[in-house]
């Protein structure tokens, strides 16, 4: 069975998809500042506010490019489920919807999983896609955690899933609510196979999504200002019958209630997960000898790659610890893994990777 | 509030009856011709009434007051039960009582959701509605379940986990999610009956089992039909047809193969007669826990996986 769907070119990508999303109004209103945006300068930021720092919403397979090594990865098939197993119908068919929303996202589903390196570590990831039913988890969404665990599990990969969910798909009544031990089956598969599990907790992550897989991560990261929480705000009002504390169920009022590890700026998460994965895979299997050799591990030390540009975490001990020794065998092995991914995206001969300024951040 | 609106036509029938009934003491035999006559009328309205309720009618009953809860199985199937108290962290949360207890000779863990009996409980029991320190404390106990070796029985009636600033504060998500994980780590035989209500997050919690059964009126959702109604419909007001489109009654996730099996009621809902309704469920238990025992932890855990990993898999 070939699970390896299509090797995802991302200049070419992301020019199809620029297409389809430039907007009418070249500009917007930052929902941080209200200042204005512009299309173009917001792209080059990441999506970031270029004003007030706001980390606005960006889509998932732009993160791909920004969190994979040089842009590059392997889009992973998922299985076909049934779509509508309830024959759901509210003032309008769950199947129409799922249609519609198929057909105008160009997407099969609230989920994108895909595998390659980041900073030269294998990795599978998981990314909800908010633009699809407020990236909600039914059975698609939940067999797609299933088969990014499994494929991290067969490839020795760590497993990272983003959330951008409002918590369970709820046209697919019980069976999205069964989800919530499915994922974390799916995550316990990685966990069981001495891999490490992280969560990138993105705006939002809120309901089944939040109370299930999202909160049993090995370690939790989120973005500024990222809406994290079990209940609704509204929800919670009408019960408690009072204002909700200012900053309530923010990415740091979690940090500070100490529901998570980090709060981290869009620019910096490829060089803080590219630490924390070369910390966690390393130490473990080569004795304290950290990331040696990591020189050499994305393929060829000619290109400067994304690294360059992301390099601008508060402390860099990714690149202190690239300076240590090497240790042969492992480093073997990992060249090895990571060549299988590589090989294949040379020949899209993708050089130029797309434009990653991180001028806003 | 105890009354349901369907029941208006046996209830008043009922009333006659028990009226009738105060005055016949002295033996009158028309009047208990009559008496038979009205209550064989009353059973067959029962009977008509409850063979079709509909999914929003069973809302209703899964929530009437009456029902039995949590702590009236805990007496009358359970002996020696020891509650144990507190998630050694912040707090004990009476939403979710549970504790040590002997199940027909074996010794195991019980736990679930006590939505209350009159107002003063009610209050006391958060209406049912646990907070983090309740599924904190359903993790300790399944710990101690694994540790020595004891099945687990967990009974389900809420409406869900509490939505408050404090819950929150205190990570309700992080408790719920690591309550499952719990569940599926329990190497012990672990049974999980819905009750009443079976509300969202805060039921499948404690609900991750390898036999779960469901009361014949109980609802199993994950969201509960007004707040469906008031997202999908844009007005709460179209809570019974969110009640149908959602499938949550016994009989539909039976079908979907999201439970193994209904425990029927009897005649009139688990109001009309607790006792046998307790009785009944107790009967399923036993029987599960019967054909689940001479099996190892590892098989267990296992086969739970594997069961949900299934689940909707070929709906
Ligand atoms: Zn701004």
């Amino acid at each position: 069975m070939n699970w390896i769907s299509n090797i995802i070119r991302p200049k070419i990508r992301s020019f199809v998809h620029q297409q389809k999303e430039v907007p009418d109004n070249l500009w917007q209103k930052c929902p941080g500042c209200e200042g204005m945006l512009f299309h173009r300068d917001l792209e080059n930021s990441l999506n970031v506010c270029y004003h007030c720092g706001h980390h606005l919403k960006i889509d998932i397979f732009k993160r791909l490019e920004l969190l994979f090594d040089e842009g590059r990865y392997e889009k992973i098939a998922l299985p076909d489920v049934p779509h509508d197993p309830l024959k759901f119908k509210d003032r309008k068919k769950y199947a129409d919807r799922l249609k519609e929303t198929q057909s105008r996202t160009g997407r099969d589903e609230a989920i994108i999983v895909a595998k390659g390196t980041i900073e030269g570590a294998p990795v599978v990831i998981a990314g909800f896609d908010f633009s699809f039913m407020g990236g909600s988890m039914g059975t698609a969404v939940g067999e797609g955690l299933v088969r990014a665990a499994e494929t991290a599990v067969r490839e020795h990969a760590a497993l990272l899933v983003i959330p951008a969910s409002g918590g369970a798909r709820m046209q697919e009544g019980m069976l999205s609510l069964i989800q919530m031990p499915r994922s974390i089956i799916a995550v316990d598969m990685v966990k069981e196979a001495g891999l490490p599990y992280l969560v990138l907790l993105t705006d939002p992550t809120t309901g089944g999504v939040s109370a299930s897989f999202a909160m049993v991560g090995d370690i939790h990261i989120s973005e500024p200002g990222a809406m994290i929480g079990f209940a609704g705000k509204r929800v919670i009002e009408e019960t408690i019958r009072e204002k909700l504390p200012e900053g309530f169920q923010t990415a740091e009022y979690l940090l500070e209630h100490g529901m998570i590890d980090m709060v981290v700026e869009r620019k910096d998460l490829k060089a803080t997960i590219g630490r924390i994965l070369d910390l966690l895979m390393n130490v473990r299997k080569e004795n304290g000898n950290g990331g040696g050799g990591r020189k050499n591990r994305n393929g060829n030390g000619k290109k400067s790659g994304p690294s360059k540009v992301y390099r601008s975490a508060p402390i860099d001990y990714a690149s202190a610890a690239r300076t240590a020794g090497t240790v042969a065998s492992l480093e073997d092995k990992k060249k090895e893994r990571t060549r299988k991914t590589a090989v294949v995206a040379e020949q899209a001969e993708n050089t130029a990777r797309p434009r990653k300024s991180a001028a806003g951040g | 509030m105890s009354q349901l609106e369907f029941e208006k036509p046996i209830l008043e029938l009922e009333g006659k009856i028990h009226e009738l009934r105060n005055v016949s003491s002295n033996g009158d035999v028309n009047i208990a011709e009559e008496i038979g006559r009205m209550q064989a009328k009353a059973d067959r309205l029962l009977r008509q009434t409850y063979g079709k309720l509909t999914p929003a009618q069973k809302v209703l009953v899964a929530r009437h007051q009456n029902r039995p809860h949590f702590l009236d199985y805990v007496d009358r199937l359970f002996t020696d039960f020891t509650p144990l108290a507190g998630d050694r962290r912040f707090a004990e949360d009476h939403a979710l009582p549970g504790g040590l207890a002997r199940f027909r000779g074996t010794s195991c863990v019980v736990l679930g959701h006590e939505k209350g009996a009159d107002t003063e409980s009610r209050i006391r029991h958060n209406f049912g509605m646990a907070r983090p320190e309740g599924y904190r404390k359903a993790q300790r106990l399944m710990d101690m379940a694994n540790r020595f070796q004891l099945p687990v029985v967990a009974l389900i009636d809420t409406a869900g986990a509490y939505p408050g600033v404090g819950a929150e504060e205190r990570g309700q998500s992080e408790a719920i999610a690591k309550s499952i994980e719990s569940c599926l780590h329990v190497g012990t035989p672990f049974i999980a009956v819905i009750i009443g209500e079976g509300g969202s997050g805060g039921a499948i919690a404690i609900g991750v089992a390898d036999r779960i059964y469901m009361l014949e009126h109980s609802v199993y959702s994950v969201i509960s039909p007004e707040g469906c109604a008031s997202i999908l419909w844009r007005s709460a007001t179209q809570a019974n047809e969110a009640a149908t489109a959602l499938k949550l009654t016994a009989q539909d996730l039976l079908r979907l193969g999201i439970i193994d099996g209904i425990i029927d009621e009897p005649l009139g809902g688990a109001h009309r007669n607790r006792d046998e309704t307790v009785d009944r469920t107790g009967a399923v238990i036993e029987k599960a826990l019967g054909e689940l025992m001479p099996c190892d932890s590892a098989s267990l855990r296992q086969e739970r996986r594997k069961k949900f990993l299934e689940m909707g898999r070929a709906a």
